[in-house]
């Protein structure tokens, strides 16, 4: 057991540190959050990486993965969270990316694999349903075969930043009569392709992240079926394993205490900083033991994944922990800044960027972050569902 | 000992629940919040008709002579609908203060228009470092001949848009924090030196930051005695405490409702999602926060006439209570109404939202338990 950084570990701290100085690029980026960014901002920071070799560290290195250590991956989130990067997105990195690397045929990796690695073909993920979120398999799109393609018909839900989309890549059901886990497919569909359409829904605090994906007759060529068809389940287990192991964040929420510490020491009550009450002191206290906890509840994933084991059923814990953690962080933030809870901020140029918003710039947005956050609890198989998994694949119940 | 409503309270909520479903259903409240104004002044003129403005009023000013009961089963419906129109605002604080402190020229000027509809008011106290403390005071009153001249700001005044008229707490003597020193005053809106920045507030509303330079009021501009209004301040809030607690358990009800009829019927792994005993557990308890935070409704709206003490002690409890509660409905209404409680289209978000303000409006959990427990 050992907890240390080696010598390797610092040089390498130092040298993430400086490039991350030298090449992020602030003056491009200095939105309030990803809800409020164009395509282009959202990408600059991918794009960058992506020269430099870093953008995608956990994928084998014949196609560009790092071969990075479990020391060497936490200090990039760490440094990457010092910094305040703009997070990467998932969907086509840790998501579609490893699925296809995993189950695609050599003609889709060729086709794929470098346009998701260097950030030109943005992906959105086609998984919710109306009626399948937690029941995930009880989707009801439709694919059916015709000659050398197929026609999809369905909805689509909760799909985050469809409207900047490339490619969506999208679980249907082709063996009606099969259990509903066996007649699932997974195909990767242009958002180009005539029938497809895509509504904005507006989240409570007010941001345009997610949509409604409509699919009418959408035809999709037969090479663009992942695997082998009916086989999709296992592809999608495999893909939401990968998504609840990246989903604890753990840097960012010890960025996001160090920022409360700061709005604390700001904010007065009673003509004393707010960091001096001790009620309030012990909150953060709280949370941040719970962080420090599962920073180390993470890296015994992490070593058990690097010697080949998992990520198995426990990374249930990393989600469940990591949105709690996230979630009362921006609780206490809204609580700290007092009555500027009450402003809302407006999100981007459409919405009137340049709107007058009162109070310390800390304060911007702090109850609608809170409002965005509880998303976290419900998307990615809600709470529920993981302890369900714990209790089941865990526990033995 | 009577928990029981009488028939005209028992009439009251009827005409304003019926009011409500007619007029006031959640797609014309979205519109009206997002309209140009912020508010419906037709909806408000049309309070007045229906006597709501003027329930809490003694008869000889033109009221209806209610008590708190009344301002009680008001707020619980406007919280049932998210009604948005400043009736704390202008009802519960600006007419409390005139009328439990207002000299007669005051009442007689200022009373009937506020029952009428064509005065609407606000109260401007916070201050940005004042937090919820409201003997935290930079804003100033100094005496000029028979008058008074402010300086000063005010953060996040609710209702200030649309209000005609401030009250305003200010220091007239003593240090930036001392209970002593601080005074009241009626400030015309458009009086020179009174400059305002509109924006909206995250449950749907507008308010103001309001800067005072060089405002000049008269000697009739004050409401009770020259630096002694604290204790008045206290009690005034008090009573809009009790107004926010019976709006928050109007919104609670309507989101216990809401997912207990959303559980029964989404289906999930061929059930619907309220057979599963983990969610009814949870609903069971979102049930018992709702009925804790009436019972705590009732007992600050009997006993707002108490002494001091006794009155702050069941204001920060309600208010305690309120806080707790309606966070715990708030977040598990959106959890169980998964994704679409997230959105800007369902009525659940709205009323979280509203809940989550509530609880900072007038002063947090943390705050009230700090005042509960220093109240004697």
């Amino acid at each position: 057991m050992d907890m240390s950084f080696s010598a390797e570990d610092i040089a390498f701290r130092e040298e993430v540190r400086t490039f991350i100085a030298d090449n992020y690029p602030r003056d491009v980026i200095n939105s309030r959050s990803r809800g409020d960014m164009s395509r282009d901002d959202i990408m600059a920071w991918h794009k960058i990486l992506a020269k430099k070799g870093w953008v995608a560290p956990h994928w084998p290195t014949e196609i560009g993965g790092t071969d990075w250590t479990i020391s060497q991956r936490y200090i990039w989130n760490e440094e990457c969270a010092r910094a305040e990067t703009t997070p990467l997105l998932p969907f086509g990195l840790s998501m579609v990316g490893p699925v296809i690397y995993t189950y695609g045929n050599d003609e889709q990796k060729k086709r794929f694999l470098p346009g998701i690695y260097n950030g030109t073909e943005w992906w959105c993920q086609g998984y919710s349903e109306p009626g399948a979120g937690s029941d995930l398999a009880s989707l009801k799109t439709k694919a059916v075969r015709e000659g050398d393609h197929y026609i999809i018909n369905g909805q689509k839900t909760w799909t985050t930043l469809a409207q900047f989309a490339d490619w969506i890549f999208c679980l249907a059901r082709t063996d009606a009569s099969a259990k509903i886990q066996e007649g699932i497919s997974f195909f990767l569909i242009d958002m180009k392709t005539p029938g497809i359409e895509v509504r904005p829904i507006i989240t409570m605090d007010g941001a345009h992240e997610v949509n409604e994906v409509y699919l009418d007759n959408v035809k999709v060529p037969v090479e663009n079926l992942i695997g082998e068809e009916n086989k999709g389940w296992t592809y999608a287990k495999f893909l939401l394993g990968n998504e609840r192991s990246g989903i604890a964040g753990v840097a960012r929420s010890k960025k996001a205490i160090e920022r409360l510490r700061k709005i604390a020491a700001s904010e007065l009550v009673d003509g004393q900083p707010l960091i001096g009450d001790n009620e309030f002191v012990r909150k953060i206290s709280e949370v941040e033991i719970d962080l420090s906890a599962l920073e180390v509840t993470e890296l015994r994933t992490l070593a058990a994944e690097s010697r080949g084991q998992g990520p198995g059923p426990e990374s249930s814990i990393l989600k469940v922990k990591g949105t709690e953690i996230q979630q009362r962080i921006t609780e206490l933030t809204m609580e700290a800044v007092g009555n500027y809870a009450f402003v809302y901020a407006p999100h981007g140029e459409a919405e009137g960027g340049n709107a007058f918003v009162p109070g310390p710039e800390y304060a911007k947005g702090a109850s609608q972050n809170y409002f965005n956050m509880r998303k976290t609890s419900i998307y990615g198989g809600s709470n529920e569902i993981q302890h369900n998994i714990i209790a089941k694949m865990v526990l033995g119940l | 000992m009577d928990f029981s409503f009488s028939e005209e309270q028992t009439l009251l909520r009827n005409t304003v629940q019926s009011f409500l479903q007619d007029k006031y259903d959640f797609d014309t409240r979205s519109k009206i919040s997002k309209s140009a104004d912020g508010w419906s002044r037709e909806i408000w003129a049309q309070f007045a008709e229906l006597g709501l403005l003027a329930a809490p009023f003694a008869e000889e000013l033109g009221g209806l002579g209610g008590s708190a009961i009344e301002t009680m089963i008001v707020m619980e419906e406007f919280g049932r609908n998210l009604v948005i129109e400043p009736f704390v605002e202008t009802v519960v604080l600006a007419g409390g203060f005139l009328q439990e402190a207002g000299t007669d020229a005051q009442k007689e000027a200022h009373i009937p228009s506020l029952i009428g509809g064509e005065t609407v008011w606000t109260f401007a106290y916070a201050e940005p470092q004042g937090r919820y403390n409201l003997a935290d005071l930079v804003t100033t009153a100094k005496k000029d001949g028979d008058g008074y001249v402010i300086n000063g700001y005010k953060c996040v005044v609710l209702g200030a848009p649309w209000a005609d008229k401030l009250i305003v707490s200010a220091r007239t003597s003593g240090g930036q924090r001392d209970a002593d020193g601080v005074s009241l005053f009626i400030v015309d809106k458009n009086a020179a030196g009174v400059s305002t920045r509109d924006y909206p507030t995250v449950d749907g509303r507008r308010a103001s930051e309001i800067t005072f330079e060089n405002v000049k009021v008269g000697a009739d501009a004050v409401i009770g005695s020259i630096g002694k209004a604290l204790p008045l301040i206290e009690k005034i809030t008090d009573r809009a405490i009790a107004s926010l607690s019976a709006e928050a358990i109007g919104g609670m009800k309507m989101l216990n409702d809401a997912t207990v009829e959303y559980c029964k019927t989404r289906k999930q792994f061929g059930v619907p999602i309220g057979k599963f005993q983990v969610l009814q557990h949870r609903m069971v308890d979102m049930f018992m926060a709702y009925e804790q935070s009436v019972s705590m409704t009732y007992m600050v709206t009997l006993k707002l006439d108490e002494d001091d003490a006794e009155r702050c002690k069941a204001a920060s409890g309600a208010k305690v209570q309120i806080g707790k509660a309606g966070r715990y409905v708030g977040q598990q209404a959106v959890q169980l109404h998964g994704g679409m409680g997230m959105t800007d289209e369902l009525n659940v978000g709205h009323y979280f939202k509203r809940l989550t303000m509530i609880d900072t409006q007038f002063g947090n959990v943390d705050h009230h338990l700090n005042r509960y427990s220093n109240a004697a």
